[in-house]
């Protein structure tokens, strides 16, 4: 204890305390922060009375207002679902070609389309489908399974590879891995596709038969491919397994391409696509393929 | 009893021990954290190796910062602070000291290491399985018996405010662990929750939001309480308030947990009661930081000349921004906009490193000195840097978050004219990029500071003119 003194500086007197030098005045609360302090309390006993608040042995008291947060999320949903079943109805029950040809519906097809693709689509596609790496880039005119408006729902209903009984379903042969060409072969056939893809076939080239026999039923005699069984066309410089083409050396790019084409022929990767129309509604799948096919290289 | 420096009577080996241990694992935590600052910026810096994720150096992050900087801190300060005002040595002497100080760091190479390798409750704050809960209980029980036992032994006839914080941080904390840890084993290395779905959502929040209530803020205001005073050397604002706001403070926090359960499937009646116990929190809080500042009434002017108190004030003000801006985020309707944005994660912040942390070095350059022996520290100049240094940090970090927590909460809630989402959550993560890369760099400067800081420590330890060291006065630079 230490005895009562005058704090010169505050005009306060002590509490007479002391601990390790340490002493307290005896400085009355702040009216302003005893103030503010009952206005939080009775504030607080104003949103009990009004909203739900205290737990009862059964239940609780529900506050006059009657608010849930449960109910007021169930409100905003059905006010939301009302207001765009205007524009869904029309769009469901109308052809996609119809959709897209009408340019109101056009429109908020595309606003739709596009929330919806960059939440769902965007991952694996890019924003605006520029594609990436073992994905396909959308916003060209290049078309795995079919760029018209029908084919791109039907492809995006029942997806690429999947367990769905609709899913579009084909497959490489692992033309190495199985023994079905050899090594030297593959690499044979791997530079007569550099030059197919130049859309200047050398058919003199060891690879030319080759192609012939085992590739052209599915990719075509010139390489242009096959969109009933998904099989890419080769006579483009467009890549699903390659890098994004930068600023390589033409040197670099074909090097590149050819190695990837001789990984594919000896172990295809083969790519898969959800269903989604198991996890989204027919009006926003109907979005989806608007905006897809409006990207720029739609059929 | 281990009298084991000369001019002191007290038992300081453990107390010396828990400093060092604190400014290393200050150091772990904050070079942690920024690291994983720089993977949300940069994901390619999670190495594709498992045990770098952000997934789960995150936690070793929140614990190192939290359980062992904050805590070797407050371990540190609390057996400093209770043998002095209670003129009595440690109950249990230096042996007793000693165990607590490997037991608790065991506890927490032994956490952090688990992490690392995949191990996890999942409880946010409280990752530790069950084995590593059982150590960390069993210390924590000879952490109150070393306190509580040392309060027993005193030799004043009243106990003085800092240490009414420090045992009601002890008591609840262990209250909080065994609460929120009850869980059911099935292998050594994994157990189960006992309570399920929101029942465990809500023990979790009650855990998670008193760990920052008694952890974070009961426990360094006792180091509040014991600092300011005795660096300013001017008595305590108010005796009334500090008793007023303790048991406000005490009584008021305990409820708000429900707060980071807004609009989920905890009931209404539940997220009200939390909400309203926040905002009757604010005076309480408040109530700490007045005691705090107008303690320095009549030593402002130290705040020019002494580094320390510019640290204390400094932390003294953030947690007066903290603990206001917490029962704003508390109300529901803000709530919507603020939660799971970056908005929390700068409020965390705000508090963590404008309040614990600087606090904590304010009690560290006070004891330094005093634990080795010295008049003050090796260069009060270099205190200074450290000053600077992190508050442009801090300043940096929290202004980004804010911005980019709130633009991120914008961004969510916007609709265009059709009633679709305006922006999909991908470009919400774009829109922040610059954000992250600013708290990152708020994040080095912060780190830098604590590295300063343990240079400045270092040298003052190893010093050899304790008699002829510069006592405190203004350096030329400033």
């Amino acid at each position: 204890m230490a005895p009562v003194e005058k704090d010169p500086v505050t005009g306060r007197y002590t509490t007479g305390h002391e601990w390790d030098g340490i002493r307290e005045l005896n400085t009355p609360l702040p009216r302003w922060w005893i103030l503010v302090f009952w206005v939080c309390v009775i504030w607080s006993i104003g949103y009990w009375i009004l909203m739900p608040t205290w737990p009862l042995l059964n239940g609780y008291t529900p506050g006059i207002l009657g608010y849930s947060s449960r109910a007021d999320l169930e409100t905003e949903l059905a006010a939301q679902k009302a207001s765009r079943a205007v524009w869904l109805n029309r769009i469901e029950s109308l052809p996609a070609a119809s959709v897209e040809a009408d340019p109101e519906l056009l429109t908020y097809a595309r606003a739709g389309g596009r929330i919806a693709f960059e939440e769902n689509c965007a991952p694996c596609h890019g924003i605006g489908g520029v594609g990436a790496f073992g994905y396909p880039t959308l916003a060209d005119d290049e078309w795995l399974w079919g760029g018209t408006i029908d084919e791109i729902e039907q492809t995006i209903k029942f997806g690429v590879r999947n367990s769905n009984p609709n899913s579009h379903q084909s497959e490489m042969p692992k033309f190495g891995a199985d023994g079905i060409l050899t090594p030297e072969q593959i690499e044979q056939v791997a530079d007569y596709v550099l030059t197919v893809a130049d859309r200047s076939p050398v058919a003199t080239l060891p690879g030319a038969a080759i192609f012939a026999e085992n590739c052209a039923v599915c990719h075509g005699e010139s390489g242009e491919g096959n969109k009933e069984i998904g099989a890419p066309a080769l006579n483009n410089q467009i890549w699903l397994y390659a890098s994004k083409l930068g600023n390589q050396t033409p040197e670099v790019r074909n090097a590149e391409i050819r190695a990837t084409v001789i990984s594919q022929v000896t172990r295809p990767r083969h790519g898969a696509m959800p269903a989604w129309s198991e996890r989204l509604g027919p009006g926003t799948i109907r979005m989806l393929a608007v905006y897809v096919h409006t990207l720029g290289g739609g059929r | 009893m281990g009298h084991t420096h000369e001019s002191s009577p007290y038992c300081e080996a453990v107390i010396r021990k828990f400093t060092l241990a604190a400014v290393l694992w200050g150091i772990l935590g904050f070079l942690v954290g920024d690291f994983i600052a720089w993977q949300l910026a940069f994901p390619v810096l999670n190495l594709d190796l498992e045990w770098t994720t952000f997934g789960r150096l995150r936690p070793v992050h929140t614990t190192t910062v939290i359980f062992a900087f904050g805590g070797n801190v407050l371990m540190a300060t609390s057996l400093y602070v209770v043998q002095r005002t209670c003129r009595a040595t440690l109950f249990g002497g230096e042996r007793l000291g000693s165990i607590l100080f490997w037991g608790y760091n065991l506890f927490l190479a032994l956490t952090l290491l688990s992490y690392v390798l995949g191990y996890t409750q999942a409880q946010e704050y409280a990752e530790p399985e069950w084995l590593l809960d059982l150590l960390l209980l069993v210390v924590w029980v000879i952490y109150l018996a070393v306190f509580a036992g040392t309060l027993l032994k005193r030799r004043e006839p009243h106990i003085y405010v800092a240490n009414w914080f420090f045992l009601a941080m002890i008591l609840t904390v262990a209250l909080l662990h065994v609460g929120n840890n009850l869980a059911v084993p099935v292998s050594l290395t994994k157990s189960y929750p006992l309570f399920g779905g929101v029942q465990n959502a809500m023990t979790q929040w009650w855990y998670g939001h008193n760990a920052v209530g008694f952890f974070l803020t009961a426990g360094f205001l006792g180091i509040m309480y014991y600092f300011v005073p005795k660096r300013a050397e001017r008595p305590v604002y108010s005796y009334r308030l500090s008793i007023v706001h303790f048991w406000a403070l005490i009584f008021l926090y305990i409820w708000a947990g429900p707060h980071h359960l807004h609009y989920t499937a905890l009931p209404d009646w539940a997220q009200t009661l939390g909400m309203t116990f926040s905002v009757m929190l604010w005076m309480p809080s408040w109530g700490g930081m007045l005691n705090g500042l107008m303690t320095l009434s009549g030593a402002w002017d130290k705040l020019r000349t002494d580094p320390v108190i510019r640290f204390m004030v400094t932390s003294v003000a953030f947690y007066g921004i903290a603990t206001f801006e917490g029962p704003l985020m508390a109300i529901r309707s803000v709530n919507a906009l603020s939660h799971y944005t970056d908005w929390g994660i700068g409020h965390v912040h705000s508090g963590a490193l404008g309040w614990v942390a600087f606090i904590s070095f304010g009690a560290i350059y006070f004891l330094v000195p005093k634990l080795w022996g010295k008049s003050e520290m090796y260069s009060l100049r270099l205190v200074g840097v450290h000053f600077w240094i992190a508050t442009i940090g801090i300043v940096l970090y929290i202004t980004a978050m804010w911005i980019s927590g709130i633009m991120q909460g914008l961004m969510w809630r916007a609709y265009d004219s059709y009633g679709f989402l305006e922006y999909s959550f991908v470009e919400t993560v774009k829109a922040m990029h610059p954000y992250y890369v600013i708290r990152a760099i708020g994040g080095v400067l912060f780190l830098t500071g604590g590295l300063v800081m343990a240079y400045n420590v270092a040298r003052t330890i190893l010093g050899k003119d304790a008699a002829t060291a510069p006592a405190l006065q203004p350096s030329p630079a400033r």
